[in-house]
């Protein structure tokens, strides 16, 4: 499958990536991600028609837990990690106008 | 000599015996990390000396109680700093978990503590796993102890070159497409990745979910399959562990193999494995042929489709696994942002690195509108034809086996600048991880700048007996070596 | 001007009433300080992994029968990937690719409008956490209290052509669900939440326009002016020549507009992919069967029942199995005194008015069928009278009472002595005596006056047929 890696593209991705490429970053996500495209692009010479796509590998189904409360207050644990915190919260840059 | 240059089940057997003490041991590593890491920069975090020496004292009077049995009370060992440790920072190489210390520890890591195993650090590794020389951490690259200007493999170069080094007597990997397998073989030690589910991910920072496993990384067969009975488990916490029932590997190491069938896939050995390599694994071949082993050329087939499927699928899981690194709930955050999308994008491009970032690019480009079919799907197709071929290659044989990379540890440097010829050196081990097969590294010669060369068994699923079997009866064939870091001046006590 | 349809279709989210979340053993009640009901699963925290909640799939499967959908034997969970602080993960473990229910229907309306709504299917999938605004503050605040809670998403086929038709599928959708004890379906707090996808095109036409979706929709009233208000949105822009934005729209409700919520970070492109932290899930026949089984009466089942069996009046029957918790409090009371009408007038006279007054419904009740029961029986038996028992029936709504005990606690029992009942109304007729006059020339309202007034010396007890008699017999 023949795609065009252009600014545009690179541009998209980053978007859906939640990544800033900045000056020559973005040239050089653009020639790494059509040197990737090209080298998996062997993929295409294999016929896989016909084929189911494998997700996993070990075929297990049906794995359940109860519907039992098993966890209690651990807020502090949750939120000691925190980069921003405020009354038992995480804070963040508004998200909402 | 140091304790540390004991196997894990030796030094596990002196401290039961009471010839050593267990803070004897922990002492003795600390001080070979110490003494070592200069030049290896193996571990990220060292644990700290009061608390471990404390552990020490605790898992003595277990085992002077009789509490503690098992092989391993007592004996340090270090952890992938991609595995959660309760109040340890891990950090999984990257700046963006530079300051993440987690409440809670991995599955894998609680079972080897609770059998009295002792946590001496948490070692370096490619960032978030991604990678094949340990130079890709945020906290500089791993060196390798047979050579400190090459790379000791990767991403659990870290494990690798400790365990090498004598910095540890053994330690924990993951393998997501050759993570554990190819560090064993450039260090020379042995590292074994066994079948998807039979390990808990618990605790495991995810890197690409479908593939990976939490492995051993030690000095040989028989401190692997002792360390995988601890392990191996059925984990109600992991929804794709399997449940095996009570592991039993250790009695699997009885040096037979008359009639074990062992399969070479012919088409492994091609131009592009250097010829060292080949003559070593050829070898290993005959030596287990004259132990009564039946071994013959087979075509396993699809073997240069494995790493384009490997990377896209790695890659789409790994974008969407990296995801919740965002800056709101833990580890790193931009200082300079302007409202909530600019901080998750400056958060995420100044606390990722360079192979991080491309392989989530590529990633998030795999699943996306309009590719997802042409790319994800006909990954997860050409995924499910490589199992296939395994599963006709395991109907005629126990074991595969072959090289584990194809070359030999190269210089420090050399490999990052071209990302496609560093991805091509996991040809052999991926298809282990699309296939979910068990698999293990081990010492198979020297190549003539004296560096170990490593051979790879892999069974088929659950059939890690078969594999440990073989490894050991090769073993026995071989005498232990050890690299000039674990030998050297500093090992002395 | 040109004649247009709206042509609408559903996206129902469903809360569902499990104890615990949906892949973590945290609890899923409502109103805990924030963070307190979270653990590293339902927080995104590294290495943590998801176990699903079997009661999750019970629920889901019960739905989709309920609804006349297909069971998908093989289902599995997918991964919806955006970034948004709520979403801990900043993926959302849901169903795209195969879901747990599929091809189903409901039906609206009676008689000539019976019709039929298409179910394109029904998923599962985890509810994201709560984000806190202040309006003076740059930043907000995430809560993942809520965050793992189980949801269903029930989506329809665009089959709708009115707000009617809307609310009337909604309506169907919540009492089935309610009856099926899978969830609590209350709009106002979120536990049922509508998301309403709309298109117009000229009347006559079968091709669909361009459709907008909107969110943010709190109550049946909100749904029915958004209905309005993009339905004359939509047209305005054709008229005008414009072309409708497939878009998501934020409904605010108080302005009475929607506003388009994309932004140029969003590419609304989710790369599902299956989660590969989930193994499948088959669904057996005998899976299915004991679900089957284990169905309540449905509300048209049950409605039939009370008109046939109890003869209550249709309208009755319909307010009282309106509501799961209403129809089996209205069993419970009758079985107990005996007597369905009686107390079907409780339920639909008083137990309505004062729910209306404290503005709760009927899942709110806290009294007992018990003292319902008591109460009907104290006036049937003529124990008390009919304001006192009002009076009774306050207490018992507010607090529980026990009418026996009360009743004789403050001595509320009616009078029924004949003497005493004579000798208050002469008193009265006595200290009256303009109205015994004005009742002799022939104003009746003055009867009344006087009953009261006899009713009022004796504070409510006297049995008033008699209080009547006597009256009637003295004037």
């Amino acid at each position: 499958m023949a795609v065009k890696t252009d600014d545009e593209m690179i541009e998209y991705v980053s978007i859906l990536a939640k990544l800033e490429l900045k000056g020559d970053e973005k040239e050089r996500a653009r020639r790494d991600m059509e040197k990737m495209l090209d080298y998996v692009d062997k993929l295409s010479e294999l016929d896989t028609d016909g084929i189911d796509p494998l997700v996993q590998v070990i075929d297990t189904e049906n794995v359940f837990r109860e519907d039992m409360v098993t966890n209690s207050d651990d807020r502090d644990n949750i939120l000691a990690n925190a980069p921003e915190k405020e009354q038992g919260q995480f804070k963040v840059p508004k998200t909402f106008n | 000599m140091s304790l540390m240059d004991l196997t894990a089940v030796e030094l596990g057997k002196k401290i039961k015996e009471g010839s050593v003490g267990v803070r004897e041991a922990v002492k003795d590593c600390l001080k070979q990390i110490r003494a070592k890491e200069a030049k290896t920069n193996a571990f990220i975090t060292q644990a700290d000396e009061t608390g471990v020496l404390k552990r020490a004292d605790e898992v003595q009077k277990a085992v002077d109680s009789g509490e503690l049995t098992g092989p391993l009370a007592g004996v340090p060992f270090a952890v992938k700093d991609n595995m959660c440790t309760k109040g340890i920072l891990t950090t999984c190489a990257s700046k963006i978990l530079s300051n993440f210390v987690p409440h809670y520890s991995a599955t894998a890591v609680e079972k080897l503590e609770k059998a009295g195993a002792i946590i001496a650090g948490k070692t370096n590794m490619d960032e978030f796993a991604m990678g094949s020389t340990s130079e890709t951490s945020y906290y500089g690259p791993v060196k390798n102890p047979w050579d400190t200007d090459r790379v000791p493999g990767g991403s659990s170069g870290g494990s690798a070159a400790a365990v090498a080094a004598s910095e540890v007597s053994f330690a924990l990997g993951s393998d997501t497409g050759g993570s554990i397998r190819q560090p064993a073989a450039y260090c020379g030690v042995t590292g074994f990745k066994p079948t998807y589910g039979t390990v808990s991910r618990y605790g495991l920072i995810a890197y690409a979910s479908s593939l990976e496993q939490i492995g051993p990384v030690a000095k040989d067969v028989t401190d692997c399959a002792a360390v995988l009975e601890v392990i191996s488990s059925y984990d109600s916490k992991d929804s794709t562990s399997f449940n095996r029932g009570v592991p039993d590997f250790i009695s699997a190491l009885d040096g037979d193999v008359k009639g074990l069938r062992i399969g070479i896939p012919k088409d492994y050995f091609t131009d592009d494995l250097d010829p060292e390599v080949n003559a070593a694994v050829l070898a290993a071949a005959d030596r287990m042929k004259d132990m009564g082993a039946l071994a013959e050329f087979f075509d396993l087939s699809l073997v240069e489709y494995a790493v384009p499927a490997y990377y896209i699928i790695a890659s789409a899981e790994a974008s969407s696994n990296l995801s919740r690194f965002d800056g709101v709930k833990y580890g790193y955050r931009a200082g300079d942002y302007e409202g909530l999308h600019q901080m998750y994008k400056r958060t995420r491009s100044e606390g990722f690195g360079e192979e991080v970032k491309r392989r989530i690019m590529l990633g998030s480009f795999a699943l996306s509108s309009g590719y997802y079919d042409a790319y994800y799907l006909k990954a997860l197709r050409t995924k499910a034809l490589i199992k296939q071929a395994f599963d006709k290659a395991f109907e005629k044989y126990d074991v595969i086996i072959g090289p584990v990379a194809p070359v030999t540890a190269p210089k420090l440097g050399g490999s990052l600048s071209d990302p496609i010829k560093m991805y091509l050196g996991d040809i052999y081990t991926v298809a282990a991880n699309l296939a979910g097969l068990p698999g293990i590294s081990l010492p198979c010669g020297r190549d003539s700048n004296g560096l170990p060369i490593g051979l790879q068994i892999m069974g088929d699923c659950f059939n890690e007996r078969s594999v440990l079997k073989a490894a050991f009866a090769f073993e026995q064939t071989r005498k232990q070596e050890k690299s000039p870091l674990a030998c050297g001046k500093e090992a002395e006590v | 001007m040109k004649q247009y349809e709206t042509v609408i279709g559903l996206e129902v989210h469903v809360e569902l009433a499990t104890k615990t979340k949906i892949f973590c053993g945290c609890t899923t009640e409502f109103g805990g300080e924030p963070n307190t009901h979270t653990c590293p699963v339902c927080t995104g925290m590294p290495g943590s992994l998801p176990v699903l909640n079997r009661q999750v799939v019970d629920y889901a499967i019960a739905v989709g029968l309920a609804t006349n959908c297909e069971i998908n034997r093989h289902c599995r969970f997918d991964r919806k990937n955006y970034f948004y602080p709520d979403n801990p993960q900043d993926y959302q473990i849901s169903q795209l690719y195969e879901p747990i229910c599929l091809n189903g229907y409901v039906e609206i309306g009676s008689g000539d409008k019976k019709k039929k709504v298409r179910i394109h299917e029904i998923h599962m999938e985890e509810d994201a956490g709560k984000l806190i605004h202040d309006a003076f503050e740059k930043e907000s605040l995430v809560d993942y209290n809520r965050s793992g809670v189980p949801l269903i998403e029930i989506v329809s086929e665009p089959d709708m052509r009115s707000a009617e038709e809307v609310l009337a599928c909604l309506e169907k959708l919540r009492t089935t669900i309610q009856y099926l004890g899978a969830s609590d379906c209350k709009l106002q707090e979120g536990s049922m939440r509508a998301d309403v996808n709309l298109s117009v095109r000229e009347a006559g036409t079968d091709e669909l326009g361009t459709r907008t979706e909107m969110k943010n929709l709190n109550s049946f009233k909100a749904i029915a002016r958004a209905i309005a208000g993009e339905r004359a949105r939509q047209i305005a822009l054709i008229e005008d020549g414009k072309r409708v934005v497939q878009e998501t729209r934020r409904w605010d409700d108080t302005k009475e507009e929607s506003f388009s919520m994309r932004s140029k970070e969003d590419a609304s492109d989710y790369r599902y992919f299956p989660e590969p932290d989930l193994p499948g899930i088959f669904i057996s026949q005998e899976w299915i069967d004991d679900v089957k089984a284990g169905e309540p009466e449905f509300k048209e089942a049950k409605k039939e029942r009370y008109i046939a069996e109890f003869g209550l009046p249709v309208d009755d029957a319909d307010i009282i199995t309106d509501s799961k918790r209403m129809a089996d409090f209205f069993e419970k009371t009758a079985g107990l005194c005996d007597n369905p009408q009686k107390t079907a007038n409780w339920l639909m006279g008083d137990t309505l008015r004062l729910l209306k007054e404290h503005d709760m419904d009927a899942d709110d009740i806290r009294f007992s069928p018990a003292n319902l029961a008591k109460l009907v029986r104290l006036t049937e038996e003529g124990t008390i009278n009919s304001s006192v028992a009002t009076e009774v029936f306050e207490k018992i709504f507010t607090e529980d009472v026990d009418p026996d005990k009360y009743v004789k606690e403050k001595g509320l029992a009616q009078v029924n002595d004949e003497g005493a009942l004579r000798e208050t109304v002469q008193r009265v007729m006595d200290e009256n005596p303009g109205s015994v006059e004005d009742y002799r020339n022939g104003k009746e309202k003055a009867m009344g006056f006087l009953v009261g007034q006899t009713m009022k010396a004796m504070q409510g007890k006297a049995n008033p047929g008699m209080v009547n008699k006597i009256l009637k017999e003295l004037l």
